[in-house]
């Protein structure tokens, strides 16, 4: 008797969370980025300097702040401590940090896996679900998508349509032989990344302001952003971390110390079906290298940080 | 009955001590630890703790206790090296570190005008503090300083508030090798990376904000 009323009541509490509706299902790349060569040259956007001074400089200026400030210049579509640019670093430019010119040349794309032309202002509103965990995505039309659709348009100046770009997305990095190790991840924090992001992942403020931001629990990124799958985190952290050092650590490392970031709990995925990890796990995260719906330890990991 | 006196003495020896730990960073800073050649911090770093840009002394007050306790560490073991802080810091008590750091930590910071994330960039040193330059893997200052370089937790000090002659002598510090303890050598690596040009004019964009 106690236990069907206790899941009634976790099925009511839940729902609200499924009623959000769901543009993009997933933060899947659409293509690979090809091998670069070692004298690769990347695409390079237009200066800042080079923006002119009219309602589209005003756009693109104004897509630009929330992209590097979302946490005050879009907040009601912000459920975490994250900004765009914590994951597209120099402010969407930079190369293997899934640069906004790699992407939006990209679309619209078909996807066979929601059989749909996918546009840009949906995958626009996939990152302000999963990413910025938004209980609040804003609308396809809204001044928030537009603003970062023109911003992106205008870093993608000359670029071709529909190809991939050398640089676009995050670099693979092959898994290691024999597998994560933890405990190796957990050294690697330790030694370069708890400076920054603290020994407990919660990233560090200066006033109220994130300056580095959680890369697990509640105010970080949810259990369907892309970035919590260990090979895309092991592709931003081998190319762009520690900032400024990117490519210092190995291979293995960058694998190791993903895996140990994404072995903690985070917001819930929104795609939650049922109530059921076990159910979501099947439905959404059979084809990623995750721990969504995992034991570690004796802990089901994906119950998601309150 | 005796007994009963005892939690009371221990209370008045616990105040005692905090007491007499408060007037001693005040002391240390202003008239010197127990060694003579631990010389008073003011005479150079000034009463207030703002230092004195001329000179280049840099801004004390309201740095994290935990930075500052590492520097003096740093400036004994020469990883931080300073022919004129290397005799004090030597010379200066760990008890007295303790104390007079916690105290600094305490005292009132400048007032400088915090910019976030999006504020604008014109002129090569804003630009850099604001922007970066990725093409040669440096990172904005802000991006670990902190909105107008107020500093972040106890591993990145304030640079606003600091004066346009010291920040250019720490960067060519950290240039040259001379200054060589940050974590992971995060710092030296940048500093390596920038020109003159760039040393100059960033300096001055930090002194700036908090005239």
């Amino acid at each position: 008797m106690n236990i069907s009323i206790s899941v009634l009541l976790a099925m009511a509490l839940i729902t609200p969370v499924q009623a959000a509706k769901i543009a993009m299902d997933d933060q899947s790349q659409l293509l690979a980025s090809p091998q670069s060569a070692a004298d690769e040259t990347y695409f390079q956007s237009p200066r800042e300097s080079e923006l002119p001074n009219n309602a589209f400089g005003e756009l693109v200026r104004e897509g630009r702040a929330i992209f590097v400030d979302t946490q005050k210049n879009a907040p009601q579509h912000v459920g975490n401590g994250m900004n765009c640019t914590n994951c597209h670093l120099e402010q969407g430019r930079q190369a293997n940090s899934a640069p906004l010119w790699g992407a939006y040349p990209m679309y619209p794309a078909y996807r066979k896996k929601n059989d749909k032309v996918n546009t840009y202002a949906e995958r626009l509103q996939g990152c302000f679900q999963f990413s910025m965990n938004a209980k609040n995505v804003p609308a396809a039309d809204s001044h928030v998508i537009n603003a970062l659709s023109v911003y992106s348009y205008w870093l993608a100046t000359g670029a071709p349509t529909a190809q991939v770009l050398p640089g676009r997305g995050y670099p693979e990095v092959p898994a290691p032989s024999g597998g994560h190790d933890l405990a190796k991840g957990e050294q690697i924090y330790v030694a370069q990344c708890a400076v920054c992001h603290g020994a407990d992942g919660q990233g560090q403020k200066s006033a109220d302001e994130y300056v580095f931001p959680p890369l697990w629990g509640k105010y970080s990124f949810n259990w369907g952003a892309g970035m919590h799958r260990i090979n895309t985190a092991a592709g931003f952290i081998k190319s762009s971390m520690p900032l400024g050092k990117g490519n210092s650590l190995s291979d293995e490392e960058a694998w190791h110390v993903a895996a140990f970031m994404n072995s903690h709990e985070r917001p819930q995925d929104p795609r939650l079906v049922d109530g059921s990890i076990e159910t979501t796990r099947e439905k959404y995260h059979a084809n990623d290298v995750d721990f969504y719906g995992q034991v570690i330890d004796g802990v089901l990991i994906g119950q998601g940080s309150q | 009955m005796t007994l009963t006196y005892w939690p009371l003495a221990g209370l008045c020896a616990l105040l005692l001590a905090t007491q007499a730990q408060a007037v001693e960073g005040q002391a240390v800073y202003t008239q010197g630890g127990a060694l003579p050649a631990a010389m008073a911090c003011s005479s150079c770093h000034g009463s207030d703790g703002m230092g004195m840009a001329a000179a280049g002394f840099p801004r004390l007050a309201g740095l994290s206790a935990e930075y500052l306790t590492k520097q003096i560490k740093d400036f004994r073991s020469g990883t931080r090296a300073n022919p004129v802080m290397q005799p004090i810091a030597a010379a200066l008590g760990d008890d007295e570190l303790t104390a007079v750091t916690e105290m600094l930590a305490g005292m009132p910071t400048p007032k400088v005008e915090r910019f976030g994330r999006s504020a604008e960039a014109e002129g090569l040193g804003a630009v850099l503090a604001l922007r970066g330059a990725w093409e040669r893997n440096i990172p904005a200052c802000v991006a670990c300083h902190g909105p107008s370089g107020v500093g972040v937790g106890s591993a990145f000090p304030p640079l606003a508030g600091q004066s346009n002659q010291y920040l250019t002598a720490q960067l060519n510090a950290w240039r040259q090798g001379t200054r060589q303890n940050d974590p992971n050598d995060l710092m030296g690596h940048i500093a390596r990376s920038m020109t003159d040009a760039e040393i100059d004019a960033v300096s001055r964009y930090f002194a700036s904000l908090s005239q």
